[in-house]
This record gives C-alpha cells, structure tokens and sequence, in this order.
C-alpha cells in the first residue's frame, strides 16, 4: 500500500517524469549561471560568496513544487478516497514528504557539481555545501511540506507558501552556510539536527492540517 | 469486506454543522444490508455533509453516525489524476483495492474505448462514469453516492440506477443524495428538510 503511494507521489513529483518538475533544479542551475553575470568574474569572490548562493538558490527552488504539493490533491479528492480505505492522514503526509524531498533533495545535490563549477568553487568548500545540502534539504522539504498542508483551502496559497517558507528555514540556511564561512563542519551537525526534529513533526502537522481543511 | 460485519449505517440523533449555521438535527435512521435510501432536499440543506460525515470525513456535531463495512464514495471529486490516462489513472485504486476484473468494469461503464484517452480531455459525464468504474471496482459494502446522476446522458443515468439496483440486490447498501429522482424499486426516501432547525422568526 505505502509503496504504491510512494510511486504515485514520485510519478506526481519526480523531475523528467512529472510535467515540468524539472523546473526547480533548472533554477537552480540557472541562478548559479546568472551570479557571475551580476556580480562580475572575480575568482576570488567568486569562490568565497558562491556556497552562499548555491544555500540560496536551493532554498528558493525548494519552494516551487509548493503549490501543487498538497492543494491538488485535496481539490482531485484523492486524501479522501484514501482515508475511506483506511490510510492515515500522517501516512499520507510522510509518503508525500519523503516524495517531496526524492523529487529536489538528490536533484540538488546532483545539480551543485555543475553549479560549484560555474561559480569556482574549490574541493573542501564543494565538500561542505553537499554535505550541507544533504542534511539540510529534507527539513526544507519538512517546511515545505507543512506550509503547502497548512495554505491548501487559501486561495492565494501558493505566493504565500513562499513567503512562509523563507523565515522557518532560516536556521538551516544560517547553519549549512555558516559552515562554509569558518570551514568548519560541525555547525552542518546542527542542520541536520533542525533537519530531523522537522521531519519527525512534518507528518503529524501536515496531517492535522489536512484533516482541519476537509 | 471487512470480516463478519454486515454493512449498516445508523445514524443516532444526528446533527450536522457548516460553518456557524445548523444544518439539521435530530437526524436518526438505521440503514441495513440490501437497502437503498434516497436522500432529498434542495441545495444547500445539506445532503453533502450527511455524506461526509457519514463517510467519516468531517466529525458530526453531535449525535452519533456510523457506517459498518467498506465505504466507497463518490461526489463532484473523482480522486483520478487527470493528466494520467483513464486506465492508468483508474489502475492505482483499482490496486489498492486488489479489483478483479478491470476490463470487466471499463466494458460496464461503456469506457473501454476512452481508456488511453488522459483524463483531462474527457467530458463531464465521461469523468463522472469513471468516478463510477473507480467506485464498481472497489467492491465496497456502503456506497455513498452524492448526485450521481448529474452531467450524465440519459442512458448513463439509467445504468447508474441499474448499478444501484444490483449493488442492493447483491447484499450491499446504498445512500444516495440527489436532487433529481431515482428509479430503483424499493427505494427509501429520507428528506433533509424535515429536519432543518425551525427557522427563528417563527419559533415552532
């Protein structure tokens, strides 16, 4: 049963399978291309600034697939059919989140080898942003999760969704890019310890959340 | 099919909230295997939160409902993907509920020809006959129907009432609301309105 959610969910959310939710690495990529271009070819600064960007442009793509996380499938009437047949609503709510992160989590993290190139990223700061990434990109994904559960009945939810999203994450971006600034990887012990109280909440708020809207 | 259980709903001095306005109270009735109520009533006085709550999806007010046995729903919200094609977007509940025979259901509700077709191209009435094929394929004991009959053809119409008529005959129950009526032999008939709170200007 939860497998069969789970491969629903990735077919709804995965890059290359779903119609256009390739578009969050895409931007991604894209910001990496464009900060040379704004702030001049500087190496050095280059070097030294780009971590922070790669943090930022991971943020903001973490916030695309947002609007049609949750809200589509309460209008399809989809949690509906599955309650009937007995799933909880935090089932459904940790199968959508674990979707959600497969779906930009390792895409970004595939995405930062090019990304760390275009903006001259050496090899110990490179090291740094993954490992960052990976510890903190579920807790987005957990963020993320909750908004789009908890703005799914609001009509303009999905511009609001975005706006939320940017204060709660902002210990993980404090942290993961706090790592690059002093070279130091115990502050990324930090995001992934925000990472996983998010994520052992996520279900049950989200799944609340859904719950409330019906 | 859930164990021994036959299917029922009972419904105990129910009564139903939206938003800040009372629906209706005092609601009781007692439905058992074999049976089919038609519940009526204008839109509005709430035919679709009887259903919901009664499929356990919003809580009641007060008073008690509870439906025996699997629940199959179907309302305005079909629950298929639409970018899917109808026999793929069909195929996820028909696993989930372990459905015999798919051909069998598509061929029944006169959809085997659109099953390549994605959901998002097909009409009104063709989306409400997949709705249909979803809920035939999942066998359940306690259909809950809201409006049914609505946006389908003639002909669709009387299939859906020949559907319900056999789900009936071969031990199951049915709760139908619509608005328009229905020819099933042996139908029950619940309106909503009876039940409605007494208006305030005029204290009953």
């Amino acid at each position: 049963m939860i497998a069969r959610l789970l491969r629903r969910d990735l077919a709804q959310f995965f890059p290359f399978t779903g119609g256009g939710a390739a578009l969050p690495v895409i931007f991604f990529i894209a910001v990496a291309m464009l900060y040379p271009f704004a702030v001049g070819p500087d190496p050095a600064m280059l070097a030294r600034t780009g971590g922070g960007v790669i943090w930022i442009a991971a943020l903001l793509a973490a916030i695309l697939p947002l609007d049609r996380l949750v809200a589509r499938d309460i209008e399809l009437g989809h949690f509906d059919q599955l309650r009937l047949r007995g799933v909880s609503e935090e089932a459904m709510m940790a199968v959508r989140w674990l979707a959600h992160w497969l779906s930009f989590g390792p895409p970004l993290i595939v995405a930062a080898f090019p990304a760390a190139a275009l903006l001259g990223l050496d090899g110990p700061t490179l090291h740094l942003v993954l490992l960052g990434l990976l510890a903190g990109t579920p807790g987005l994904a957990a963020i993320g999760l909750m908004i789009a559960a908890l703005t799914s009945s609001l009509r303009a939810g999905a511009a609001l969704s975005g706006l939320l999203l940017i204060p709660l994450a902002l210990p993980i971006l404090i942290f993961g890019a706090g790592a690059l600034a002093r070279a130091d990887a115990a502050s990324i012990g930090f995001v992934a310890a925000i990472s996983l109280g998010l994520v052992a909440i996520a279900p049950f708020a989200a799944g609340a959340a859904i719950r409330a809207v019906r | 099919m859930q164990g021994s259980d036959t299917p029922s709903i009972i419904a105990t001095d129910l009564a139903c909230m939206r938003g800040e306005r009372i629906l209706f109270r005092r609601l009781s009735f007692d439905l058992r295997a074999g049976e089919a109520c038609h519940v009526t009533g204008a839109n509005g006085v709430g035919k679709t939160t009887l259903i919901r709550t009664l499929a356990g999806l919003s809580p009641p007010f007060a008073g008690d409902a509870r439906a025996s046995g699997t629940i199959g729903l179907l309302d305005e919200r079909m629950g298929l993907d639409p970018e899917l094609s109808l026999a793929r977007a069909l195929d996820f509940w028909f696993a989930l509920d372990r459905t015999a025979d798919r051909a069998a259901v598509l061929a029944r509700l006169r959809l085997s020809g659109l099953a390549q077709v994605p959901m998002r191209y097909l009409s009104t009435g063709q989306r409400k006959r997949a709705g249909l094929a979803r809920l035939l394929g999942q066998g359940a004991d306690v259909w809950l129907l809201d409006e049914p009959l609505s946006g389908l053809d003639a002909a669709s119409q009387v299939l859906v009432e020949t559907l319900i008529a056999e789900h009936v005959a071969g031990g199951g129950l049915a709760l139908i609301a619509s608005h328009q009526p229905l020819r099933i032999v042996g139908l029950q008939t619940l309106a909503i309105e009876d039940y409605a709170p007494a208006p305030e200007a005029e204290p009953a």
